[in-house]
This record gives C-alpha cells, structure tokens and sequence, in this order.
C-alpha cells in the first residue's frame, strides 16, 4: 500500500547531511569506474579561469589567449537512511587542474588514492596533497588483469607512506571490492575523529 | 578585428561566452561558502522584479522546492560549477535560498564519529 505523503518538503529521501569522499590518483587510473561500481556516475562541469592560476604555473607558455578551460569532473552519490548521504567525487587527474583541489577537498571526510601498481608514481602528489593537510587517506592498489602484483607492505615501503595509512588492493569495477576500500576509509576517519587531537601516535616529519 | 590567428577557444573547450554572460560577466561569489556538499532549499519569500532573476536562476529555484546539494544542482542544471556558485549567490543575496543546516565538524576539522559510524553502517548494507 502507498502512503500518501501529502508534506510539501522535508520528504523522508531529501538530503539533510551530505558528506563527501575524493576519489584522486593519475589520469585514468580508475577513478570513474571506481566511482561506477557503487553509484550512479552523475557528470559535473566546472569551467577554471586559468588567469587565476596562472602564477607559479609554468606550462601556460603559449596559451596566454586560453582564458578558459573546462573542466569534466564525475561523482556518485550513495544515499543511506535518514537523509544522510555520501557524494564521492573524482578529482581531475592532471596535475594542472590540482589548484582545483583545495575546494573540493574543503571538509572532506577524507580520499581514497588510487594507485596504478606499474605507475606509482603518478599518486605520488595526491599523496602529498592528502598528508599535508591531514585528510584521512587510504591507497587502494587497482589490482585488475595484467596488472603485476605486489603486497600491501610493498607498496607502502614502495611509496613511502605511515604505516597509518591502510594500503589495500582491489578491483575498481568490482562493487564489493571498493565498498571494502571505504569502508577502510571511513574507519580510519572515525580513528582519527576520536583520536586525541591534534598530536596522534603517528610519525610526522 | 582579430586577426585570423586570434585563439580565445581551447579546443576541448566548449561553448565559453554564454556562461558567463549568464551571471552577467561576475565570475566571484559573494556571501555564503558554497560547497558541493552545501545542501540549499528555498525559503518560499516571494520572487520581486528588482531581483531581475535569469531563466537559470528560476530553474534552480524550482530545484530547491525539496533540499538539495550544490553538486546535484550542478550536475542536473549541466551549467559550469562556478557559474552555478554565482547564480546561487544572488539567490541567497536575496533571501530565496536558504541553507539546511548540517551537522557541524568539530573545531579540529573532524567529523562526528556517530555521523561516520552511520555511514560505515550504510556502506556495509549495500
């Protein structure tokens, strides 16, 4: 039987806490499929006044005339009971687009980096980025065919994260596989959301 | 004239002047911080003529009768993020928009262990 919800708004599927995960790592790594595999992909548009960036930038040598840029970005949205939801938002990969990043990490719950084990070093920034602002990360290993395989502990000695940091392998198109990647994710933030702030038992240099 | 060398235009870029001409040549928001995750809804004060409000800014208007986020907004109004930052802060100038409260980090930046221990929850039921 059908209720009759007769309320204008405040409808029992309307967003009353939305929260936000990135989803960062090199130029086609995986990030929409990851994205995919456990939420409708909606696309955004953003469009960068690249005079903006432009100082400290150096490859705008000769696109002076290129005022802007549009910028393609995707995310998914996983709705849970009573209005929460979690946006998941894939950053532009190129390194040019990284000014962009500060925005849409603002209050994240935290990022999930994604790493292609035969280019490791293409994370490499996105790690950085993550550290030095203190956003909870995990590093997921796209571990899909023909991909060589490499330990978790060699990929944290590999790229040189603390040993905090939860390192896991999984398929990106496979739902289950990335569900267990945030919910890694999701409980390192409740970690260090109870953890006492803001000295914690890790090792910062 | 431009000459015939004169390249405003990337070419992956699309169609570039009618955005902006769109929020009347503003590319800044002033006001409130708008995020992806800011959810908005109207507040039903009535719309007056001296708003002067565009067509996409009626549009958006109507999609926030319910509660919904800047990024769904963006997403379905298929404008470019900061064009959408910029109509909706005349939006809110105004007194049409209003933002839904939400759930406050604490004061280190964190979030509410019970507000992720819900979405631990949810993820685990998918």
């Amino acid at each position: 039987m059908a209720y009759e919800n007769s309320e204008p708004e405040g409808g029992p599927d309307d967003p009353r806490v939305a929260l936000k995960i990135l989803v960062a790592g090199g130029f086609g790594v995986g990030k929409t499929t990851l994205v995919g595999a456990v939420s409708e992909i909606r696309p955004l548009r953003t469009e960068e006044d690249l005079t903006d960036v432009g100082a400290g930038v150096d490859d705008l040598t000769g696109v002076e005339r290129k005022t802007t840029t549009t910028v393609a970005m995707d995310f998914g949205r996983l709705t849970f009971a009573d209005g929460l939801r979690l946006y998941l938002f894939g950053t532009p990969g190129q390194e040019r687009f990284w000014f962009m990043w500060d925005e849409i990490a603002y209050g994240a719950v935290g990022a999930v980096v994604l790493a292609d084990t035969r280019r490791l070093e293409d994370c490499f920034g996105a790690i950085d980025f993550f550290e030095h602002r203190r956003i909870p990360f995990v590093v997921a290993a796209n571990c899909f065919d023909g991909a060589a395989r490499h330990s978790p502990e060699e990929l944290r000695d590999a790229l040189d994260i603390d040993p905090h940091v939860p390192v896991v392998l999984c398929d990106v198109r496979r739902r289950e596989s990335v569900k267990e990647v945030l919910i890694a994710l999701i409980e390192l933030a409740i970690q260090d959301s109870t953890a006492p702030a803001p000295v914690s038992s890790r090792t910062h240099y | 004239m431009d000459g015939p060398k004169e390249r405003w235009v990337g070419r992956d870029a699309g169609p570039l002047v009618r955005p902006y001409t769109i929020t009347r040549g503003r590319t800044r928001t002033s006001g409130i911080r708008l995020d992806l995750v800011t959810i908005l809804v109207a507040t039903w004060n009535p719309v007056r003529d001296h708003m002067r409000l565009t067509s996409e800014q009626h549009r958006l208007l109507a999609m926030c009768r319910k509660p919904i986020t800047i990024a769904d907004l963006a997403s379905e109004i298929d404008l470019p993020l900061k064009v959408v930052h910029v109509l909706l802060g005349d939006l809110c100038e105004h007194g049409l928009l209003q933002e839904v409260p939400q759930a406050q980090q604490t004061p280190t930046g964190r979030h509410d262990a019970r507000l992720l221990m819900r979405v631990l929850n949810g993820l685990r039921e998918l």
